[in-house]
Order: C-alpha cells, then structure tokens, then sequence
C-alpha cells in the first residue's frame, strides 16, 4: 500500500510536469484566448485534474495504510499543503478560464512536493499529543485555507509580470526580481540537496555548544561556515573557511549559505543567456492577459480562502488546543504566526474594501501574504522551536 | 436633528451625500465622473460632525485608516515576540535575565531590556488589543446604521445623472419591441434569484443584501471574542491548577474548593515497539530507535466527590464518581471541570529501606521501612533497639553557610540524621546518612544505619481546568465565522433599469466582484439584443 502510495505521488509529478508544459503551450496559441479555452488549455487542464486525483489517491492510500490522516510531519504537510493548493487552482480555472495560471501555479507545486520530499518520507506513528481526529480536521482545513490564500501570490505575480513597466529600471523591477532570486533559492537548495545526499556526503564536526558541552554535528553539504571551536573529524573533507559563534546553528547557516550562492549562479546565468531582467523575459507570456480579472482572481482567492484559513488555523486550533494542551491560546510561536497571517489577510481586506488598494497594491500584498505563510511553514517549524517541531 | 428634504420629496438626514432615495447629490457637486457608492453616500457620523472632543475620538476610532494601523502594530507586536521565546516557555529554574543572556547572547539581552520576553502580557499588548476593540465597535456603528437606512430606503426609481455615473452602465435605443426585451431581462433576472421592484416602469433587481451585514456581523463576533478573553478575570470563571499525584495516592483536587478527589492508580508510558507495531512505520522506529518514541502517556484515576460538609481535621467521607483513564488528548470531563494529563516523572523515590546493624561483627538488630513522604519520628526495633529521626531533608544539599538543607519537600536525595539507641548506648550514637555516604556524628560509632532498599513510584502531572468562557469564546466565534462567510461568499448585487424618453438606461452595482456582476448582466443582455454594459473605471484608465 505505502509503494502504492509513493507511486501514486510520483504519477503526480510528472502529470504536473507535463500539464506545465501543456499550459504553456495553451499560452503560446494566441487564436481566441478568451473566446473559449484553447485545445491546449483543455488538454492541459484534464492532465492537471489526472495529476490532482493521482495525488489525492497518494493521500488516501497512504490515510489507509498508517491509519491517520498524512499530515502529521514536513513531508506530508507539504504534500498535503501542495495538493490542495492544486486544487485551489482547478476551482480558480473553473471560475475564470485563465491558463497563464496553471503555467506558474504547477512548477511551484512541482518546487513544494521536491522541497517537501527532501524530508523524512517515512510512514511514522503518531505521538500522544497528535493521537485525535482534530489532527484531520484542523490540519486538513488549515492547509486548504493558506492554499487557496496563496493562490493570490499566483495572480499577483501574473499582475506584477504585466504591469510593471519593464523598459526602465524601478524599485518595482527590482522587488520583482528579488522574488525570482527567491523561487531560485529554493530551487537551488532542492536541487543541491538531492545532488549531495545522492553522493551520500557527510562531513562531521566535534565542537562546543552554547551550554559548553561537546557534540558532534553532521553537515550533508560541503562546510563554508564551521561551528563554535569545531573540529574536523571526517578525512580528505574540505574544512570551513569560518566559525560562527555556538548561538547561531552553523549547520543550517551553511546549507542556507549553499543556496544563495547555487541560486546567485542561476540567477546570473539566466541573466547573461537571457540579457535582460528574469520578469522581464516573462512579462510576454502575460501579454494577452486582463488586468482587472487577474486583480479579481487574486482577490476572489483571498475572500474564499479567508474564512476557510480562520476556520482552520484559529477556530479548530483552538478547540484542539484546549482538549490537547488545556488552554486554546498559548502564545505558541505557531500559533502566533497563524495569529498574524491572519491579520495580514484582514488588513489586505480592509485596505482593498474600504481604501480602495486594488490593482498592483493588492498584488504586491498577495505576494507578502505568501511569503508570510511560507515562513510560518518553514522557519516557524525548522528555526523556531515551539510545540509545533514536530518535522 | 437636522433633516434635509430632496427635491424627490424624501427626507434625508443631515451629511446625507446621494439621496437615499432618488440619488441625487444632495451637495450639488456634480463634477465627478462617477459618484462614490462606498456606504451609498449616506450621512455617516464622522463625515459630518467634527467639533466636540468626543466627535474627534469618534472620528478616529471610526476610521478604516486607523483600524488598519492597529492591525498592522498588532500583527508586527507579535511577529517581534516570537524572535525568541517567551518567558513561559523557558526553564523555571535559571533567572529570566541570565537564560535570555547565555542563550541568545546580545539580542538576548536587548529582547529581555525591552520586556518582550513577556510581550503578549505587557501592558502595551493589552492596549493595542483594547484599541482595536473600540475601533471595531465605532467603525461598525458609524457605518451599519446609515447604510441601513440608505438601503431600507431606497428608492427604485434613479435619477440620470446617478445612473450614468455607475461604474457598470449601458445606455441602449428604444426599439418597438422595448416591452418585450424588458420582459425577457426581467424574467431572467429572476431566474438568476434577482428580487425585482417596478415602479412607474423602472424597474430595481437586487440580490444578496444580506451580505452588506456580513462584516458587521463578524465585527460583533469579534467583540464578544475580545470580551470572553477578558471575562477569565472574573471570580470563578476560571480555573487553572497543577496536581503532582503519586501511584496510590488520593487527593483533593486544588481549584475544587475541596469538592472532590481523585486516586491515582497508576501513570503509564507506554513506548512504540518495532515488533508490536504495524510494518508501515518500521522504518521510523529503526530510525529514530526502537522504543524511544512514546505512544502513550496515561494515568488511571478514581474520581471521588466528598459527602457532606468537609471539617478541618477530619477525614472527608468520599463517594466514587467513577473510574477514567486520562491519557494525552482525553482529559477527564466532570462538572465544567477538566482533569489533563500534562507531565509525569518515573521512579521517584518512595520508601526506604535500612537495617540497624553492628559495624564490626555485621549483626542485625531489625529492619526499619520510612515512608519519605511521611516518615515517623522513631522506629522501635524491641529488645532496647531503637532508630530515631532527628533529622529529614528530602532534597538535601548544602546551603550557602554549608550547611545541610533541602530544596523542596520532593523526595529526589533524601537524607537523614539518625539516633541510633542501643541498650550499650541509651543516648545514642548519631550518624548522618544520606545517598552513598555516611557520616558518623559522635565519636567510635558501634552501630551503623545500612542501606537495604528503596522502593519508587511513579508521578503523574495533571492540569486541573475549569474555563466558564469558553462559552462566549465559542459563541463569538460562531458569529464571526457566520458573518465572514456571509460577507465573503456572496456580494450585494443591483441592476436599476429606467426608460428615460427615448433612451434604456441600465446601470449596475457591487459590494464586489465587478467582473462577475458585469459578466452575468452582460449575458443577459447580450442574449435580449440590449446594449451591454461596460465598466466605466476601465475606460477612464485608457483614455
């Protein structure tokens, strides 16, 4: 069953692999785009429908096999989180039939299932404080909720390509091309990663931690920055150029270190093959594209998502938190971050119901509302330590 | 209060911009290229008084612009306070300044100098909070009661120049089937759940007005939310107590007013064992290693409720409520209270065990058994033996004078001071004992205390709750969520339709989703051979 399970998540990917292209395709035959959805669209998006069953039949038999819902660690919740936000995108085709959609929400699918993939993959069992069926029902609701909100990143970035003046050089472009570096950076780290631990590479250091205590870290990438007084053990490995005080994990430092230099040769690269600005190289694929009905998507993802995320990530955490950790509020730093993703949204409500922010002022918060819930997925989880470290 | 009457014979109140009946710009401004629906142009408290102080705190509160500030110096507050961890989360047993210090070096410091090691309870949080419920209550109320009141009374009937000044609106020729063409918009609307109005052959559809409540709605759900956070500091709503509870041991239960008891049976952790367990997760218990992975924590209670009175001194006469299993996740439920497994510690100290004997020749003169928790003064062996207590630390260490002491009543590194009585030795010899050492306090001891054997038992932390708000909570909560979705999922649509000589004009309004609402007039038209309507803000942008 959890073969099957593995299986059914590969077909996933590639589905989601071939149907980018398709939608790229659908973007190229410029006959009658908002007529009717072009062959290529209706191909393109049957493929994606194929891929999201694929990937929902992943979640059930892999739900089947363990006897929990799979959302209880990093891999999991990011597959999960990926599936709907896949999901989240067929309702948003169906509502408004634009393809440019799927050509940038599916390589970011095919991005979060590769990042989440780099974790431990295993089935594991559930330990005492996750053993309820709130486990299904809040993380399930959660995940769905910052989906569907994240798809308003998607429009953003769709609006931002198409209307930002790219002839000349602005803060705008610059902003734009920091959140190509970014996707780069977690390109890079995917790719960087699997290369490393495909050639099973371990360096280990002896040093001093912040309680003065020796211990023994492992890096799986080659070292750039050591630890607090480490000391090399593993022969014929390079040995870091700097060491960083006990307080800072140098572990992590390093491999974030790895990535912005990957993705600094990546950008670069694509800058010197492309010779011009990354946006800029896709702002035609926008071209045929309406402004007001992008802004419409991104916002109409915002006004669905909203009260699905506060139902999820507040309401059903905090009945959940009372039957677990007898109190529904803590002050967790997840918790937190749940608290301010949320106000985030309800100020970018505020701002565009009552004063009018619509246009490129709401696509520029579409974007900071993601990156906000991908913060809260990944540093909350792996920098910060809480009652919710579990990955 | 003052009243303004339109030329269309209704009565608006005073600060009224668009007539709530006709439209009509109540101010004679009729240079804008549309008129501003927002709130439908009614009069608006903090639009049109601005002289007492009370108007200017009004005014402020009422204002989206200072609402969406609070939010943001709300939503950065509490970023800030998970740069490291609160003061809650961190080991009881170092000073606050010294961990924040080691632990995080400079910033460290700095987070503790600025108190945000408390952040969420400073009073600064408290006030931004409190902020943003009276922006929530002023905001609301300067804006439903207009709107209300410009919707109830709306007329049906529009001017022109309000109709041309629409974001959606399409003018189209009056042919000689006109009839027939309304007829055929009409019932379409209709069949699109339109609530249409006629009067004088104008017609007004409209739908989904309920939705225009949904954000006051949520903003009461808020409220009540804020003021059930706040209710736990009455007397009695809330309770928030620590039990340690020994295997075998009965005690009342703090924060019950001595109602009732409980029993411990037994605290169990139970561990995943790769052999016992499914196939699936074989991999991760290898991994993280066999049996370090817990799968249960779990205590067996007795739940007792006290008979009667309850009399200091003496034993309270207990009935048996009834017997439960309180593990993670299932806490124990019983008349609003509840009972949470939340810690535990194994094998602590319980009994023991020491055997009176001559140092030299190893001779027994019987065996004592001192119940840490309660040990007795002295211990009778017979035949003129006898052990007396002078002296128990149940945590011994030496204090800073260096001399002995405990750190608490747990038994964790007992120690004693023996009065070993002898028929040789009538006074006794003394001897201090404690884990793995002895220290004989008079001089050329005959006889000495030696170690048999301890007996342990295991601990049980239990949360004892009681939260009489989460009623309220829940119930605020509902509202929001009722009102997030009604605002959200739908939007209040309308259609005014007015003959005007020898021109149709129709004209559109959203709370939003514009795209939508021009789309499904736009089919409707298109399908009747009217003219379609087009969106008025998109052309401005294009000339």
């Amino acid at each position: 069953m959890i073969a099957l399970s593995s299986n059914l998540l590969y077909t996933a990917f590639f589905l989601y692999l071939i149907s980018t292209f398709l939608f790229g395709g659908a973007i190229r035959d410029r006959r009658k785009q908002y007529e009717k959805p072009n062959k290529w669209a209706a191909i393109a998006i049957s493929v994606t429908m194929l891929g999201f069953v694929t990937h929902l039949g992943y979640f059930i038999t892999r739900w089947l096999a363990s006897g929990h819902a799979p959302v209880s660690n990093m891999f999991e919740f990011v597959t999960a989180f990926s599936m709907m936000f896949v999901l989240g995108f067929i309702i948003l085709y169906f509502l408004y039939k634009v393809s440019i959609l799927g050509l940038f929400t599916l390589p970011i699918t095919l991005l979060m299932i590769s990042y989440g993939s780099l974790f431990p993959t295993d089935v594991s069992p559930l330990i005492p404080a996750l053993q309820s069926d709130w486990l299904a029902i809040h993380v399930t609701t959660t995940a769905l909720g910052s989906a569907i909100l994240a798809s308003s990143f998607i429009a953003g970035i769709i609006y931002l390509l198409r209307s930002v003046d790219q002839t000349k050089q602005s803060k705008k472009t610059f902003w734009l091309e920091v959140i190509m570096y970014m996707i780069m950076t977690i390109l890079a780290f995917v790719v960087f990663t699997s290369i490393y631990r495909g050639l099973d590479y371990e360096v280990v250091y002896n040093w001093i931690d912040k309680n003065d205590q020796e211990a023994e870290m492992t890096y799986h990438l080659p070292s750039l920055v050591g630890p607090n007084q480490g000391e090399l053990l593993t022969k014929g490995k390079m040995d870091a150029f700097v060491e960083v005080p006990a307080i800072i994990d140098a572990g992590k430092l390093n491999t974030v270190i790895w990535s912005a230099i990957a993705a600094l040769l990546l950008y670069g690269g694509l800058r010197l093959l492309l010779r011009k600005r990354i946006s800029a190289a896709l702002q035609p694929l926008t071209k045929n594209i309406k402004l007001d009905m992008v802004d419409e998507i991104g916002y109409r993802s915002v006004a669905i998502g909203f009260p699905i995320f506060t139902l999820g990530a507040l309401v059903f955490a905090m009945i959940w938190a009372q039957i677990a950790w007898t109190r529904y509020w803590g002050w967790d730093p997840k918790e937190v971050w749940a608290l301010i993703t949320w106000l985030f949204y309800a100020a970018y409500l505020h701002l565009r119901l009552s004063k009018g922010w619509s246009g490129e002022r709401s696509a520029w918060l579409g974007v900071i509302g993601f990156g906000i819930i991908i913060f809260n997925l990944v540093f909350v989880n792996l920098i910060i330590a809480g009652l919710h470290s579990y990955a | 209060m003052e009243r303004v009457k339109c030329d269309c014979g209704h009565v608006n109140p005073h600060g009224t911009i668009l007539c709530e009946s006709c439209g009509k710009h109540m101010s004679g401004n009729f240079s804008e290229k549309s008129v501003d629906m927002r709130y439908e142009g009614s009069a608006r408290r903090s639009q049109t008084y601005n002289k007492t102080p009370l108007d200017k705190v009004w005014n402020f509160f009422s204002s989206v612009k200072v609402g969406i500030w609070i939010i943001v110096l709300i939503l950065i507050a509490s970023a800030i306070g998970t740069i490291f961890p609160q003061q809650m989360y961190i080991p009881s047993n170092v000073a606050h300044e010294q961990f924040y210090r080691d632990q995080y070096g400079f910033f460290g410091q700095v987070f503790y100098q600025l108190g945000f090691n408390n952040l969420y309870g400073s009073w600064w949080y408290f006030l931004l909070l409190a902020a943003l419920g009276i922006s929530l209550v002023t905001a609301s109320l300067d804006r439903v009661i207009p709107l209300y009141r410009a919707l109830k009374n709306q007329g049906i009937t529009r001017r022109e120049s309000f109709m041309r000044r629409q974001r959606l609106f399409g003018e189209s020729r009056v042919k000689e089937d006109l009839d027939e063409q309304i007829v055929s918009v009409i019932s379409k609307l209709k069949k699109r759940r339109y609530c249409v109005r006629e009067e004088n052959g104008n017609f007004l559809a409209e739908k989904n007005r309920f939705s225009r409540w949904g954000p006051y709605v949520n903003h009461v759900g808020l409220i009540i939310f804020l003021i059930g956070g706040m209710l736990r500091f009455i007397p009695g709503m809330y309770v928030d107590e620590m039990l340690w509870i020994r295997d075998g041991e009965t005690s009342v239960i703090p924060g019950t007013n001595g109602k009732y008891y409980i029993r411990s049976d037994k605290f169990m952790m139970e561990t995943y064992q790769k052999d016992q367990e499914n196939q699936v997760f074989a991999n991760t218990l290898s991994r993280v290693g066999d049996g370090n992975m817990v799968k249960n924590y779990q205590t067996n209670v007795t739940l007792y409720e006290r008979k009667g009175e309850s009399i200091l001194g003496e034993t309270p006469e207990l009935v048996k409520v009834k017997d439960e299993q309180i593990k993670v996740n299932q806490p124990l439920f019983h008349d609003s209270y509840a009972v949470y497994q939340v810690s535990y510690k194994l094998n602590e100290l319980n009994k023991m065990a020491f055997r009176l004997v001559d140092k030299e020749t190893e001779e027994s003169f019987g065996q004592i058994k001192i119940d840490l928790l309660n040990p007795e003064k002295e211990y009778d062996l017979g035949k003129g033996y006898k052990v007396e207590i002078l002296e128990y630390f149940p945590n011994f260490y030496f204090d800073r004078q260096g001399q002995p002491a405990t750190q608490s009543q747990v038994p964790d590194n007992p120690a004693f001071v023996f009065n070993m009585i002898s028929p040789e030795h009538p006074d006794g010899e003394r001897s201090f004992v404690a884990i793995q050492r002895t220290m004989e306090l008079s001089e050329d001891n005959q006889l000495n205390m030696k170690f048999e054997n301890a007996e342990m038992k295991n601990v049980s932390a239990l949360t004892v709750r009681k939260d009489n708000t989460l009623w309220f909570l829940g119930l605020g909560g509902a509202i929001f969520m009722i009102g997030v979705i009604q605002g959200m999922y739908w939007n209040h649509r309308r259609i005014w339709i007015r003959r005007s000589n020898d021109a149709l004009l129709i004209a559109g309004h959203t709370n939003k989703n514009w795209y939508g609402i021009g789309n499904e007039i736009n089919h409707i038209l298109k399908a009747t051979g009217l003219q379609e309507l087009t969106d008025q803000t998109n052309q401005d942008k294009r000339n």
